[in-house]
């Protein structure tokens, strides 16, 4: 028991942060109309693109000859890279098929 | 100074992505949200790779690797959305979803290396048990939800551009049960008892999450991958933010958890919009009762053909005409000239309208964008129920490569596999000329009845070949 409290002292920050992120994604987009759904559902994929940012400390941190390292952390940046970009680009592209069609 | 800094990017980037999701989630802000979302991700990745410093005070190195990924992920996913159809974006969409996976798969694998980097033989448990067993637990969470993620990604991309058909064997969901029971038992047992094999156990939890991702997806039906890439993207979204936990990184942990939540509402939207339960979509596949259903429709297999030139004169001298697009107007890329015939017959005194079912097509909202793109004006697009209370005043209902969401089956046979799925009461109207490739079944699989009432008439061929057809024949009336 102590063991959790202590735990929950010691990351009260983050965990803070994950109750009050979790209400608001829900509050948000409560009421997306239908048609938005998908393009919705894509950019927040692109969102959770921002896992980059781990890839990129990864990479940064490993040592010049731990090749396992640098392969793996290479490999990671390129698919968040992808996941990022391609993600937006998308996202761009089906909103842009409302273009001047709003209601 | 510069760790200020970059606590001030993070803090922009957390702020650009709740609005920017906020402004996607209203039509007329939607695209600028986009772009707002992007932009606070640009701050964040550069603050992060030019002011970056770890607990001792380094910098990152191995900046020529960190740009070179980027050079590389940037130019492929650039080019690949941009080239990508509009009839395959979702499986783009879920493809990139399992990107974003597999790179928090690989960040949890690194980081694992990191930690059990002093380990040798001689240290054995002992070693294991000096770990931080919160940041064990942490990467093997990622590690879990990021290969499941990727793995299921990569099968919904596949059987969306139907590479993978469906598969499903006796007992299935029980056996995912139980896969799942053991993944979580083995990472459990490992971030508490620290046991001698924890680095074989943890790649055993590797592997068995990526058979879990693959068997978890396998079963459900096409028409249903959009509510699954929806709730694999939640996944991955706290994927990303165990990173953020790893990494004390609160931009992370911001867009990872905000996405996992606004991810989870979306699937229940998603699922809601079809009338279903989300249980009912993971665990009810689809084709479990084919045999059934094609069984019973087989014995009324009596349709009727009409010739071009009588639908021509039909929808020329009609009062009201309601198109209703499906798929096969995507595939064909008919919706110019479906633009063009609507207008023809405008020109004609007789009222088009179109019908729109909110999960025609491969996504929701397909076919709302798809005739956008062709300039159709958006007070001609009736939502479903609108479109339903006008059916019984329509005289030629016109449905163009479109299925399982006219299928009277869904109302009337508690058998089928789309029972309770609401759909466009097309029945209603005078007549109902229907366009498809040919007789074979719609995506779910299953035969539709609507084609073989008296009302209904047959009109094959490639719906842009058909409409460009139609178009000429009602010219030269």
């Amino acid at each position: 028991m102590e063991t959790i409290l202590n735990w929950i002292a010691a990351h009260q920050q983050m965990i803070y942060i994950v109750v009050l992120m979790i209400f608001v994604g829900i509050e948000i987009i409560g009421k997306v109309p239908s048609v938005l759904h998908t393009p919705l559902m894509s950019g927040a994929n692109a969102i959770h693109g921002v896992v980059i940012i781990g890839a990129i400390i990864v990479m940064g941190k490993a040592e010049a000859d731990n090749y396992l390292a640098l392969i793996l952390g290479l490999l990671a940046v390129i698919l968040g890279t992808l996941n990022v970009v391609g993600g937006f680009v998308v996202t761009d592209r089906m909103l842009e098929m409302f273009k001047g069609k709003k209601k | 100074m510069e760790l200020n800094i970059l606590t001030l990017c993070y803090l922009i980037g957390s702020i650009t992505f709740i609005i920017g999701l906020k402004m996607l989630s209203h039509p007329a802000s939607a695209r600028k949200g986009n772009l707002v979302a992007a932009a606070g991700m640009a701050i964040a990745i550069a603050g992060t790779i030019f002011l970056y410093k770890d607990e001792a005070g380094n910098g990152l190195h191995n900046y020529g690797w960190i740009f070179g990924g980027i050079a590389i992920g940037t130019i492929v996913g650039w080019m690949a959305a941009k080239k990508v159809k509009m009839t395959a974006m979702p499986e783009m969409v879920s493809l990139f979803n399992g990107m974003g996976g597999a790179c928090a798969a690989l960040i949890s694998i690194v980081e694992f290396n990191h930690l059990v980097h002093g380990y040798t033989v001689e240290t054995g448990a002992a070693f294991f048990a000096s770990l931080n067993g919160t940041t064990l637990l942490i990467i093997m969470l990622g590690l879990i939800i990021g290969s499941v993620s990727f793995a299921g990604s990569i099968i919904a991309w596949g059987k969306l551009n139907g590479k993978i058909k469906d598969f499903s064997f006796n007992g299935q969901h029980i056996f995912n049960i139980v896969l799942l029971l053991l993944i979580v038992s083995l990472a459990i047992y490992i971030v508490v008892f620290s046991p001698a094999q924890t680095i074989l156990f943890f790649y055993v939890v590797f592997l068995l999450s990526l058979i879990y991702g693959v068997l978890f997806v396998f079963p459900i039906g096409g028409a249903d991958m959009p509510v699954v890439i929806s709730l694999l993207n939640s996944f991955t979204g706290v994927a990303a933010a165990c990173g953020g936990f790893l990494y004390d990184n609160k931009v992370m942990l911001t867009g990872g958890i905000l996405v996992g939540a606004a991810g989870t509402l979306l699937t229940i939207l998603m699922c809601k919009a079809m009338n279903r339960s989300l249980k009912n979509v993971l665990i009810g596949s689809f084709g479990g009762n084919k045999a059934v259903a094609t069984g019973a429709a087989k014995e009324q297999g009596l349709y009727k053909e009409i010739t071009l030139s009588d639908s021509a004169v039909l929808m020329a001298y009609a009062n009201k005409i309601m198109i209703v697009p499906g798929y096969g107007l995507a595939v064909a890329q008919a919706q110019h000239i479906c633009h063009e015939l609507e207008k023809l017959l405008a020109e004609k005194g007789v009222e088009v309208k179109y019908a729109i079912h909110p999960v025609a097509g491969r996504m929701p909202g397909h076919m709302n964008v798809l005739l956008a793109e062709a300039d159709v004006n958006y007070e001609k697009l009736l939502e479903m129920e609108q479109a339903n209370d006008e059916f019984s005043t329509t005289d030629v209902v016109l449905v163009l490569g479109a299925n399982d969401v006219v299928n009277p089956a869904a109302k009337k046979d508690p058998a089928s596999p789309i029972y309770g799925m609401p759909i466009l009461d097309v029945e209603l109207a005078k007549t109902c000329i229907v366009n498809k490739r040919s007789m074979k079944p719609g995506y779910a699989g299953i035969e539709n009845d609507l084609f073989f009432q008296p009302k209904t008439s047959m009109l094959f061929g490639d719906a842009k070949k058909v409409l460009q057809d139609l178009v000429a024949e009602i010219k030269s009336l």
